[in-house]
């Protein structure tokens, strides 16, 4: 059992560091999800039941969705057929005026 | 025997003003101060592009290191001093660590007196057999009475700063951001459909069981938020709406405030003046047992969960 705590800990601390270094916004999130997954494992080997389920919930469910929905506001998430209409790289507001005229 | 007032008469006592000033009927202000309508502030183009040119001028100038040498020199020690400063942070936390007693040995000072206490009389006390709840819920519910305070409050705070109008909600659908997201998504809708009620029923299972499992209000109360949050991702407000508008939102919230409150002051006022209280504990082990634990884990999950739902709908919407 400890060998696999210490495997889990030693991806805890791979995933903090690509967390920092990670260049793109939704990497980092996604990460920071499996992070949090991990980290309810380990609460479970640990034998805390009652963290890993909170930790469950609220690390990896609500404020990675939280993350989400600012990263969506802030306009950092493009998605895919904004992309294909304007072949790219073009500025926010095209985008928008794009998408509402597809509707 | 009353009679009542000619309409007049009436609006000159000091009761019709008062009501009037609760219901907010007339503004204090109109007819008493001078108001007039702000002026909008037009800046001239040409200062505009001043201001840019003396911005850019300054940056050139600082940000230039080939000719600033200041610059060259502040930017060499900031990378420096940044690595320093997480170097000797780690080293710190790490030697902090490595000075803290060995988990569970005897001599630890959290072997004392509070917790052979909980521990050896908690069961006949609170008659739960889940210790942390227990120890929450009853031993220290006066703290978790704060959080879910703080709870409410966070949840007033985003409120204040968020929350748009229902006028301006319609005109803003237009650019409302869920436009640019794909509706009706098959595969999402699939899963949602399949998953909520799963993870709907556990989160209660969790909550009801938070004196017998693991567990307890906070718990079971965020995975009935995530839970109603895949719903609202998956199908939008308007089907969520059917269920949890913004009425039922403040009637769960506000009354499971209040029933923790007095269910709280009840067993505070009987517990600090050595009254007999009046709340049965039951069997240990049976569903409705240990006294005040379960309807306090109702409370804290229903706030909870509607803590981490609005949270959701307002960064998303501006409204529930």
């Amino acid at each position: 059992m400890t060998v696999f705590q210490y495997i889990l800990m030693g991806f805890l601390i791979v995933c903090t560091i690509s967390v920092s270094f990670s260049k793109n916004l939704l990497n980092s999130i996604l990460i920071y999800m499996s992070y949090s997954l991990v980290m309810s494992i380990l609460w479970v080997c640990l034998e805390s039941p009652d963290l890993a389920i909170t930790e469950a919930a609220v690390g990896a469910g609500v404020t990675s969705v939280l993350f989400f929905a600012t990263l969506k506001k802030i306009q950092a998430i493009r998605i895919e057929h904004d992309q294909k209409a304007n072949s790219g790289g073009q500025q926010t507001a095209g985008q928008t005026e794009e998408a509402v005229r597809h509707e | 025997m009353s009679r009542l007032r000619p309409r007049e008469e009436y609006e000159k006592t000091f009761a019709f003003r008062f009501f009037r000033w609760l219901s907010g009927g007339k503004d204090p202000y109109v007819g008493e101060v001078e108001m007039r309508a702000q002026k909008e502030t037009v800046i001239p183009e040409e200062t505009i592009l001043e201001r840019m040119r003396e911005s850019e001028m300054i940056r050139d100038k600082v940000y230039d290191e080939e000719q600033n040498k200041a610059a060259r020199i502040f930017h060499r020690i900031y990378v420096a001093a940044a690595i320093l400063f997480c170097i000797i942070l780690v080293s710190v936390l790490l030697v902090t660590v490595s000075c803290l007693p060995p988990t569970g040995s005897a001599d630890n000072p959290d072997n004392n007196i509070v917790s052979e206490r909980y521990i050896e009389s908690g069961l006949q006390e609170t008659g739960a057999l889940n210790i942390v709840s227990g120890m929450i819920l009853t031993y220290r519910a006066f703290d978790t009475f704060g959080e879910t305070n703080v709870l409410f409050i966070a949840t007033c705070c985003v409120m204040i700063l968020l929350m748009v109008d229902d006028a301006v909600l319609k005109k803003q659908a237009v650019m409302n951001d869920r436009r640019f997201e794909p509706k009706n998504d098959a595969i999402l809708q699939g899963t949602a459909f399949v998953l909520c009620p799963i993870i709907f029923i556990f989160g209660i299972y969790i909550i009801l069981n938070g004196h017998l499992s693991p567990g307890g209000g906070f718990s079971g109360g965020a995975i009935m938020g995530a839970g109603l949050i895949l719903y609202v991702a998956s199908f939008g407000f308007k089907r969520t709406q059917r269920f949890f508008d913004e009425h039922v939102y403040k009637i769960a919230k506000i009354t499971a405030l209040c029933m923790y409150g007095l269910i709280g002051t009840y067993f505070y006022m009987t517990g600090a003046n050595g009254i007999e209280n009046h709340i049965p504990l039951g069997i240990p082990g049976h569903i409705l047992s240990s006294g005040i634990i379960l309807p306090i884990n109702v409370c804290v999950g229903l706030e909870v969960a509607c803590t981490m739902y609005a949270f959701y709908a307002l960064f998303r919407r501006g409204g529930l």
